[in-house]
């Protein structure tokens, strides 16, 4: 008879935690291809999360479109749009300082949110099922299938992405591009063009976590405001690492699923934000970003 | 045309109102400021009031934001210690003035606290901070139920102002306006001292900055901690002309409005916050009664008042950040200009 | 002959790397209190990275930097700004946002002393100083400098040479005891080099002010300088009298290749 800490338990939250991470880590890659790419700061991520989920929403539910072909709609027209902002917002910004340039983000931000709450309302809606439910069981510990295929999907666009920016001509384009543009420009790379598709690849990224997050749970313009707890990764990775962004996924998962295990419902809506404080705190550049060395 | 302008001491070069016509035009404004509430009905007033705070907020974020380059998405958040603040004070029989200061106060000692850590880094990072405070507030605001109310909210006395009651919007305005008035002159009194420039100097080089022998943290707190007590001074009016208040005031778009104000109205000046203030308390209004037009169409209309707000704050921002960033400030110096030059051409 | 002023800045065997790259290995320099020092040397030999190290944006692994006697090492920029260390920037670094004016006033900061709630109200202590403080740079600076005609402009508007002027009024509104000029000529004409030349020996002469200069342009560096060091790959090849200098075989083999050092030593 053991009357012990209940470690069977601590072992399912912290594999739902670790998985949950994925999503999250999924976000965060939309972020630092941004920052990566254009040196912007992107607070309109969890936005594009939301036009995903919406737009995938009406293809499917309302138009009743085939689940394939609402999911390529849905991620052609959110590519469109973040083509159409990186060439209207982004570019007749370039060159304005970094806090210009975040306060038309943050704009972006507010006029999405209240443009998608405008058009759909503010209700809750039903999302079709897109991952198997069927939940996994190794050993003692039970995993929803959902989380755990949720897991499987992000893991696998993440290591797409990251071959196809190892290897592939248009990523390492988008690379060199991300890292000197005038010389970029000059080696024949058009930089405005790997621009734009920075900014539709993000979008993608982000619409992707938006539909299945939304499948997961629900749909409603709340969706837009979690991806802020997303905020917490990228700050713990550090703002230019994929890496970072992975392992920082991972651990902020494991800390939301653990707290809201042993604290409470009510103190997981506030974790990431918590979680942000401390980490500021302790340890400002994050796990693996690159500290800032200013040229005088 | 604008001739015979020459200062003949430095104190009157440095004078904020150095020619005779803008000291006219100065007489002119306060006789009528003073004499608003007669001439007009009371919800012109409420909505003079509503300025006069908005006046008070935006002035601190734009210290912050304008003129030091700290970017805060948790302005709301502070103006809700503000406003708690007061109602717990002025529960207990504070007067209010003295409930003005420690509102501010309070928060400008947050403001120090949630600054400490962030402000050693650059602007993402304390943008990102101040987001968590914002929500991190509101979560205390809704669950500390002793002194918030928590989600029922809080009561606020009326104002006293040495035993006079401030029962009306009227009586309210009288309050708010002397208030804003000498906090908007105060502030701009920063930007004639070594304080002031400071902080213009953080914004556009902190490098250099340095090398003057600027200390970068001290003055970015100070920075901070102004633009809190600002906020906070805002809220308890807020919660003094409300007489009430719960936590579902001060949210994300709250703090987004004020952003909103500071760029539409000019980035770094007092009278682009006084310019932004009046034009983002019309906006609401307009849309109010837009939506109200076309409800009689569509019925449906009435709810997408608050969604469209946030399209319309976002649109502002993005249009004037693009398309004029120096906002209308840069508009009314045009103006200013044409009239100065006439019968040239600017 | 005189002897020599004691050293008011004194660099001792300083050593600073970023990562694998040595800027600077075991740079030794003193700047005499009242001389003009200058320091040369092909590009990227370490000139800017040594002024940075003095002013303390840059942490050296190694080596000591002195003012007036005093190991300045652990101070901050800000602190050093405060014991009277002045210094230009390469790239014109001015507040955009401001008026030469007010640029010109940041350079008074330190010796100011007004606070938050002083400035708020403004009446009293702080337009005192404000007053006291535009008396003192329109009389020792924007006259000495020539630039009263601009000083109400922003300095965005003004042309690249001016701008550098408005700098060189910034730094001596700060009433320093050593200015460091990082290429305080680069991109200037004749007449504006000889103008600023005339500047800076009025600094040295009429005010007393040590100063230690980066320069490439040669007919300056020899007409103005007591002292020159100069630099290559981040050490000390040579220094002394200007005239010195030139005919150091290692001196004349950076600038100018190898046959034309062994022509200065036959």
């Amino acid at each position: 008879m053991n009357a012990g800490f209940d470690w069977v338990a601590l072992a399912e939250y912290s594999a739902i935690g670790l998985l949950s991470g994925g999503l999250l880590a999924l976000v965060a890659l939309g972020f630092v291809l941004i920052y990566k790419g254009t040196g912007v700061i992107n607070f309109a991520m969890g936005e594009f999360m939301m036009l995903g989920a919406y737009f995938f929403y009406t293809a499917n539910v309302m138009w009743k479109l085939p689940t394939a072909l609402a999911l390529a709609l849905t991620l052609a027209a959110v590519a469109l749009v973040a083509a159409v902002i990186e060439r209207l917002l982004l570019r007749p910004l370039s060159g304005q300082p970094v806090i210009s340039v975040l306060m038309a983000t943050i704009g972006l931000a507010s006029a999405l949110h209240g443009g998608v709450d405008a058009l759909w309302g503010g209700n809750n809606y039903e999302m079709p099922t897109l991952l198997p439910r069927k939940p996994l069981t190794p050993g003692d510990i039970l995993i929803p299938g959902q989380v755990f295929w949720s897991f499987v999907l992000a893991a696998v666009i993440i290591t797409a992405f990251t071959l196809y920016f190892r290897f592939s001509k248009t990523g390492i384009a988008m690379r060199a591009a991300a890292s000197d543009p005038l010389t970029a420009y000059v080696l024949g790379i058009d930089v405005r063009r790997t621009q734009a598709l920075t900014w539709m690849f993000a979008g993608i990224v982000g619409a992707v976590a938006g539909i299945v997050v939304a499948s997961m749970t629900s749909l409603s313009p709340a969706l837009g405001s979690a991806a802020l707890g997303v905020l917490a990764v990228i700050i713990l990775g550090g703002l230019d690492s994929i890496a970072g962004a992975i392992v920082a996924g991972l651990v902020i998962g494991l800390i939301e699923s653990l707290t809201a295990a042993y604290l409470g419902g009510k103190v997981r809506d506030i974790v990431p934000y918590a979680t942000v404080l401390v980490i500021l705190l302790i340890r400002p550049y994050g796990l693996f970003g690159t500290r800032q060395i200013e040229r005088l | 045309m604008r001739i015979g302008d020459f200062r003949a001491s430095y104190a009157h070069d440095e004078a904020l109102w150095p020619t005779r016509v803008q000291q006219a035009w100065l007489v002119v404004l306060a006789l009528a400021l003073l004499l608003l509430p007669l001439g007009v009905n009371g919800y012109v007033v409420g909505l003079a009031c509503m300025v006069g705070i908005h006046c008070i907020a935006a002035a601190g974020l734009n210290i912050m934001t304008g003129y030091t380059g700290l970017i805060s998405l948790g302005h709301a958040a502070f103006m809700g210690v503000g406003c708690y603040a007061a109602a717990w004070a002025a529960q207990r029989g504070v007067p209010t003035l003295l409930t003005l200061l420690f509102a501010g106060g309070l928060a400008a000692l947050l403001g120090i606290v949630v600054g400490l850590p962030s402000l050693r880094i650059k602007g993402l990072y304390l943008a990102v901070a101040t987001l968590a405070t914002q929500f991190l507030l509101v979560y205390v605001f809704r669950e500390w139920d002793a002194v918030t109310g928590g989600v029922r909210g809080v009561n606020v006395p009326n104002a006293q102002i040495f035993g006079w009651e401030l029962l009306n919007d009227q009586r309210m305005y009288y309050l708010i306006l002397p208030v804003a008035a000498l906090m908007l002159v105060a502030a701009r009194n920063l930007f004639r001292t070594r304080v002031g420039r400071a902080f213009i100097a953080i914004r556009d080089k902190d490098i250099s900055a340095e090398v003057l022998g600027i200390d970068l943290l001290h003055y970015k707190l100070a920075s901070f901690a102004l633009g809190s007590f600002y906020a906070g001074v805002a809220g308890a009016l807020l919660g003094y002309f409300y007489r009430a208040m719960t936590p579902e005031y001060f949210t994300l778009q709250l703090s987004i409005f004020y952003l909103a104000a500071i760029i539409v109205g000019g980035l770094g000046s007092m009278l682009g916050t006084i310019l932004g203030a009046v034009f983002m308390t019309l906006v609401p209004e307009v849309l109010r009664a837009v939506v109200a037009l076309i409800a009689q169409w569509a019925p449906r209309a009435t709810e997408v008042l608050s969604p469209i707000q946030q399209v319309v704050f976002g649109l502002l921002i993005m249009g004037f950040l693009v398309f004029e960033p120096h906002g209308l400030l840069e508009i009314w110096r045009r103006v200013r200009r044409t009239f100065h030059l006439w019968p040239f051409r600017a | 002959m005189n002897s020599p002023a004691p050293p008011l800045l004194q660099v001792d065997d300083l050593h600073l790397s970023f990562g694998g790259i040595k800027a600077l290995q075991g740079v030794s320099l003193a700047a005499r209190a009242g001389q003009i020092t200058a320091v040369i040397g092909p590009n990227g030999a370490g000139k800017t990275s040594l002024f940075n190290a003095i002013s303390g944006f840059y942490r050296p692994q190694q080596g000591s930097v002195r003012f007036a006697g005093e190991d300045i090492n652990r101070h901050k920029p800000a602190r050093r700004a405060a014991m009277g260390l002045a210094r230009t920037f390469q790239n014109v670094a001015l507040f955009r946002g401001m008026s030469v004016l007010d640029n010109i006033k940041l350079g008074g900061h330190t010796r100011l002393h007004a606070n938050p709630l002083s400035a708020l109200w403004y009446l009293g202590p702080a337009r005192r100083e404000e007053m006291a403080l535009r008396r003192e740079i329109e009389r020792d600076v924007i006259d000495f400098l020539e630039i009263d005609h601009v000083r109400n402009h922003s300095v965005a508007s003004l042309p690249y040479g001016l701008q550098k002027r408005v700098e060189l009024a910034r730094a001596l509104a700060m009433k320093p005891q050593v200015l460091m000029l990082d290429e305080p000529v680069a991109g200037m004409n004749r007449e504006e080099t000889e103008d600023m030349a005339r500047f800076i020996l009025d600094i040295q002469e009429e005010r007393g002010v040590t100063v230690l200069l980066i320069e490439h342009d040669m007919g300056l560096v020899m007409d103005i300088s007591n002292h020159v060091v100069v630099l290559n790959f981040g050490q000390v090849i040579g220094q002394g009298t200007p005239a010195e200098v030139r005919r150091q075989p290692e001196v004349v083999r950076a600038y100018l290749g190898g046959t034309a050092a062994a022509e200065v030593a036959a």
